[in-house]
């Protein structure tokens, strides 16, 4: 009995997880799938009527909108926090002596909840009370900076937000890189006379590539599902100028009642989130069975 | 000691009574008047609930403007435990009674006369297929225009009775250094302007064929662009940081004088009165330019339920929701009017009574209609539709000839 119970208690411990996740993640990816191919409205239905929730998906402007906003606000924010990031971890490794301190600091956004990064970056880029109003307080009558009430720039508000929110954490990623990489070699190159960019970019980078990969991978998520970020800092507007598929779904499912469009749209996030991690999942596989 | 013997003696009595009793009028409420004057209103109707040997179960859900609410209620709909009473409005109750779950209580509306005191399309509302299957609570008037008395006396504007005086006002003020019209860039309020726009331009037959039977060639007719060639004058006549404002600040920029109008529904005035604002005095409200009145009535949906209890409780709930004493109590609340045309006013401000004239001359003549922005014309989808197209020409440099046609498609779209 024992035995029988040593040989099978990981199976035994892992079998109501692996239940639950199939049920509730694969299961209802299924059902969402299903009902995305319905005429749902406010309660969902299970006649099959084809793709006509995808057609008005995609003849829907607003849908439209949301969608790019998805790859401006992912593009951006993955390029400008890993950028961002890298450059403050590596002035970081620079072994300055408040190190701990200022780490801490830049870290400490990541702390904040989407709402409060929301809410406080409205009132900071508000032009009536925030950046632009005390600029223009101390003399400078010209100075405009509107790009949450334009409809225009309102999504790079967004960013802005975003990157403030991510980059200390992307920061404290490449730290760890940084500093787990051999320092052995570092001081072999530093006595061969190599310069410290090309120990940066030739030896340092290189054998970071997968910090590299998990950060994007986890901003990228991120970017995709985000959705509380936008709720706080501008709801959507101006009109829906930065609507993501994210409140694009939510609107869809909880305010107009029609579940058929929230479903295709949660779909089409799906793939979405698929086309970036499955070849990430191949590579890692694949070098994994390789090594 | 003695005294406190008794009433417990006669507390466990009460408990006995409550236990043996058995088809003691049950009824569960989902809502979510769950703020200051709101809750209190619904603490008035469980109070005459109660006198009358009512057990209420509450169920308040407050959040996103009832969202949480229904999503709370797909939950319980779907499970197949649906409360006795929902807090739906509009073409909602359709929506609902086609899913098959609503009940009939006509023999109450019936006993009660509700026919003959309500205006017949706002009744409309209220029946399922000709049967009575919700009970309607109030009517919010949206088409109403909000004005600072000092602003417009400072610089000789009357409030304006059409559009054209409207913006001539509103240029003059913009002169002066006075923001015309304080609004709260969100979806939903660019469409309740835009609706007071509608009506106002085009009038009531044109709002009715438009945002009711949404018919194309309305949708796309040259008025629709003289609605959208007005909401592109609005746009200009709001400050620069409206962007996502909520309404109630819109509000306060007219009290101090920030600003000169708003156009927002009859829950305006209720920010004024609590400011210690005097109607005709401080503030002035007025219909919008045009003729007709637009309506947001909140009513409650009764539910299929099951059991002599809950459904003798759901008759209950009905009659007194109606009621005369519940529809004067809960408005003088709310800042609404009642829905039956035979409650005293007496007690109610001047808005109140303008709104309750408005009505019955509005019902009379036929431009009695269901607000768009507000849920009461059109199905969710639809709406949404419309309102996407209203707040994004609203916020971008897009041509009202574009706008109609983005409108058609976005209609077309969603049906």
């Amino acid at each position: 009995m024992i035995h029988w119970l040593e040989k099978h208690m990981p199976k035994l411990v892992l079998t109501p997880s692996f239940a639950g996740v199939l049920v509730f993640v694969y299961g209802f990816i299924g059902w969402t799938a299903w009902v995305s191919f319905t005429k749902s409205k406010l309660l969902p239905k299970y006649d099959l009527v084809g793709t006509i929730q995808y057609d008005r998906l995609f003849a829907s402007p607003r849908w439209e909108t949301a969608f790019e906003n998805m790859f401006i606000f992912g593009g951006l924010f993955i390029a400008i926090a890993m950028v961002l990031g890298l450059l403050l971890a590596i002035l970081l490794d620079q072994k300055i002596r408040t190190e701990g301190f200022i780490r801490t600091i830049y870290l400490y956004p990541m702390a904040l909840s989407l709402i409060v990064t929301g809410t406080a970056w409205k009132w900071i880029l508000n032009p009536g009370l925030g950046l632009q109003a005390t600029v223009q307080g101390w003399g400078f009558e010209s100075f405009t900076f509107d790009w949450l009430v334009n409809p225009d720039k309102a999504i790079y508000a967004v960013t802005l937000a975003g990157v403030w929110q991510a980059s200390g954490f992307v920061m404290a990623l490449f730290l760890a890189g940084l500093r787990s990489v051999d320092q052995e070699i570092i001081k072999a190159a530093q006595v061969d006379g190599i310069p410290t960019w090309r120990i940066y970019t030739s030896i340092i980078m290189p054998s970071m590539a997968p910090i590299f990969m998990s950060a994007f991978i986890v901003l990228a998520h991120l970017a995709i599902k985000s959705f509380d970020l936008v709720i706080a800092l501008t709801g959507g507007g101006p009109g829906y100028a930065t609507d993501l598929p994210a409140t694009y779904m939510y609107t869809m499912a909880f305010s107009r009642g029609n579940v058929g469009q929230a479903a295709s749209s949660a779909m089409i996030m799906m793939v979405v989130v698929f086309a970036i991690v499955v070849p990430y999942l191949y590579s890692e596989l694949r070098s994994k069975n390789h090594g | 000691m003695k005294h406190f013997m008794s009433i417990a003696a006669v507390a466990a009595m009460t408990v006995m009574a409550a236990q043996t009793a058995k088809a003691e009028p049950q009824a569960e409420v989902l809502h979510w008047w769950t703020s200051g004057g709101e809750a209190k209103s619904v603490a008035v109707l469980q109070q005459e609930f109660a006198s009358r040997g009512g057990v209420w179960t509450d169920m308040p859900v407050a959040g996103g403007g009832g969202d949480a609410a229904m999503t709370a209620l797909r939950a319980r709909v779907l499970s197949g435990n649906a409360p006795t009473a929902v807090q739906l409005k509009g073409p909602s109750i359709q929506e609902w009674y086609e899913e098959g779950v609503l009940a009939d209580i006509s023999a109450v509306a019936e006993a009660n006369g509700w026919e003959d005191v309500l205006p017949a399309n706002i009744a409309g509302h209220m029946k399922c297929e000709g049967s009575w299957c919700a009970a309607p609570v109030n009517v919010h008037r949206i088409d109403w225009i909000w004005a600072n008395a000092d602003v417009l006396a400072k610089n000789g504007i009357a409030m304006p009775a059409t559009w054209d005086e409207f913006n001539a006002a509103a240029d003059k003020l913009a002169a002066a250094g006075i923001t015309p019209l304080a609004h709260g860039g969100q979806a939903w309020q660019d469409a309740t302007v835009f609706e007071a726009v509608a009506l106002g331009i085009g009038g009531p037959e044109f709002f009715q064929k438009a945002f009711v039977e949404l018919d194309m060639a309305t949708l796309k007719s040259s008025t629709m662009v003289a609605v959208f060639d007005q909401m592109r004058k609005m746009r200009g006549y709001v400050d620069a940081d409206f962007s996502g404002r909520d309404w109630n600040l819109a509000t306060a920029m007219v009290m101090n004088g920030e600003a000169a109008f708003q156009i927002m529904g009859d829950w305006a005035k209720g920010e004024f009165l609590a400011a210690g604002k005097r109607p005709g005095i401080d503030f002035l409200c007025a219909s919008t330019p045009g003729e007709g009145f637009l309506y947001n009535v909140d009513s409650f949906a009764m539910f299929a339920v099951d059991g002599a209890d809950k459904q003798a409780g759901q008759a209950l709930l009905a009659e007194l929701i109606v009621g005369q004493n519940f529809q004067k109590t809960f408005n003088l609340n709310k800042g609404s009017i009642p829905a039956r045309t035979d409650v005293a006013l007496d007690d109610f401000d001047p808005c109140a009574h303008a709104s309750a004239q408005d009505m019955a001359a509005s019902n009379y003549g036929g431009s009695l209609l269901p607000s768009y922005a507000h849920g009461m014309a059109l199905r969710g989808a639809q709406a949404g539709a419309i309102t996407d197209v209203v707040t994004a020409h609203f916020n971008s440099d897009m041509s009202s000839a574009d706008a109609v046609e983005m409108l058609a498609n976005a209609v077309a779209n969603s049906l």
